[in-house]
């Protein structure tokens, strides 16, 4: 689906372009903020702008989706990822490029954006660890 | 302890419309099926009736059968004047609808208040099941799942599934143990002629059962129905001239202690439910041991395990054990689960379902699945991103 248009949020399907994850960062306590609001959740600054992480993360829950929404329609994997940067950075997404089975809890894994409707959806790929 | 607004009101009726799979009657005309059933239970005349509430409100959430009829239409069709309405998805979970409905009675702004839930999902959903209400290429709603329906996950089930993968891997549950909750369920469903699915369910069949997102298999997941459930709550001095056998509710849980996220919860493996029973249990003197029957809502399986832990029927971490081989959970184990069936088993009418067969069971007209002498039930609605607890009784506590 297409994500809902929102001017809070729109470049974060955008950051994409230049191959960078970014989430709204708080220039003052330095806490990231996701989904974006128009202050930082933490202290209220209104001191934030998206700034670019690595992509790294760890593989918190994982779901294979089975149920054929659309016909025909091949099993694939969705995860919640923890981002490395921060303890509560997350994001619901899909884990790409291997068998949706073997995705499993604890996988490290590196964003790997699609185009798509005019957005860079952040999905990710499973790493080596290390 | 002190004394409680919950003390001001008791559920004096209930009423539930038939209840089934394409029905092809209409959502007005289920709710006046409930809504008369229930008016006559309390010993009312539909002129005493002055209060009105429901959840979601139809207007708000007319998509697929998941609302009902706003109040407006149900004014509308009893010819109601009622002094206090309200229909509202922005609850503590569905049984946030009764609670707005204790409040106008405790305020004085209402004495008999008419409270209905009522779905016509598969109605809504044609013949083309849950499939035809999704579109891969359109906008994802701003709230609730904005950024999780992007990426292929159009379902609760979906989003569930990943906490029941959290919790399988923090805590070791299995799918035997989960399965107990589904299978409960349908031993239960068929001892209620009222229930859609009645035969027999093995773990056999549960286990080889089609996934439809790992870890949860088709049985995890309730059956849309077309149904209405109404309730009277009234004053609680009502008592003393009301045909049917009173309900009282002893307490109330609507807090939310957690982001409002179906991903962005501190504890992946706890849901709002957690909130919602710690503020039920701190507003009475009774225990969870003191509790005889539980109706956890099984809209997904995963979302009743969460509610046995965050109840305190088990200590966090360890329902799979509670759960285990089934027997705690029996109809004559220590804490009788979805006595009914739960809507895995006998129809998704959406946490309201849970509310009248705890009232059913505590006036003890639940016939072939009685459970004797059942003074104290515990209700959770909800328990995702939302949730509500609630404490009945058979007697003034």
């Amino acid at each position: 689906m297409q994500p809902p248009p929102d001017p809070v949020t729109d470049w974060y399907w955008q950051s994409g372009a230049d191959g960078q994850l970014r989430f709204l960062t708080c220039g003052d306590c330095g806490y990231r903020t996701h989904p974006a609001g128009s202050v930082c959740a933490r202290c209220l600054s209104g001191n934030v702008t998206p700034q670019p992480v690595s992509g790294l993360g760890t593989i918190l829950a994982c779901t294979v989706n089975v149920q054929q929404w659309n016909s025909g329609q091949e099993p694939y994997s969705i995860a919640i990822i923890g981002l490395d940067e921060q303890d509560d950075l997350r994001v619901t997404t899909n884990v790409i490029g291997t068998d949706p089975y073997a995705v499993k809890i604890g996988d490290r894994v590196q964003v790997a954006f699609l185009q798509r409707h005019g957005y860079y959806y952040p999905l990710f790929r499973t790493v080596e660890d290390g | 302890m002190a004394a409680r607004f919950e003390h001001d009101s008791i559920i004096s009726g209930i009423g539930q419309s038939a209840v089934g799979r394409r029905l092809g009657r209409s959502a007005t005309d289920l709710t006046v099926e409930a809504a008369l059933s229930a008016i006559a239970d309390a010993g009312l005349t539909r002129e005493q009736i002055d209060g009105l509430t429901t959840y979601p409100g139809g207007d708000s959430f007319s998509t697929h059968g998941y609302g009902g009829p706003s109040p407006y239409a149900m004014m509308e069709a009893l010819r109601l004047q009622p002094k206090w309405f309200s229909g509202s998805g922005e609850l503590p979970g569905q049984l946030g609808a009764v609670v707005q409905a204790m409040m106008a009675v405790s305020c004085g702004l209402a004495r008999h208040v008419l409270v209905y839930r009522t779905v016509t999902e598969t109605l809504g959903q044609g013949s083309g099941g849950r499939g035809a209400i999704y579109d891969p290429d359109g906008i994802a709603a701003p709230t609730m799942a904005g950024f999780i329906a992007t990426f292929g996950a159009p379902s609760a089930v979906n989003w569930l599934a990943m906490l029941a993968s959290r919790h399988f891997h923090e805590y070791g549950t299995t799918r035997e143990q989960l399965g107990q909750i589904p299978l409960t369920g349908r031993a239960n469903a068929g001892r209620n002629p009222r229930a859609i699915y009645r035969d027999p369910l093995t773990m056999d069949d549960y286990l080889s059962a089609r996934m439809i997102s790992t870890p949860l298999c088709l049985f995890d997941c309730d059956v849309p129905v077309d149904g209405s459930t109404a309730f009277i709550v009234s004053a609680a001095d009502h008592v003393a001239s009301m045909p049917s056998q009173p309900v009282y509710i002893e307490a109330i849980g609507s807090a939310l202690t957690q982001r409002f996220s179906w991903d962005q919860q501190a504890d992946l493996t706890a849901m709002a439910s957690t909130g919602a029973a710690e503020h039920m249990w701190s507003r009475t003197s009774l225990t969870p041991a003191d509790v005889d029957i539980a109706e956890l809502y099984d809209g997904f399986s995963i979302l009743a395990l969460a509610w046995i832990e965050a109840l305190g029927f088990c200590k966090k971490g360890e329902a799979g054990a509670f759960l285990q081989g089934g027997r705690r959970i029996a109809l004559d184990g220590e804490l009788p689960l979805n006595t009914h069936g739960g809507q895995l088993s006998a129809g998704r009418l959406h946490g309201f379902g849970f509310i009248h067969e705890a009232t059913v069971q505590l006036r003890g007209k639940a016939g072939g699945r009685q459970v004797p002498d059942v003074k104290v039930a515990a209700v959770g609605t909800g328990g995702g991103p939302i949730a509500g607890a609630m404490l009945l009784t058979s007697e003034r506590v």
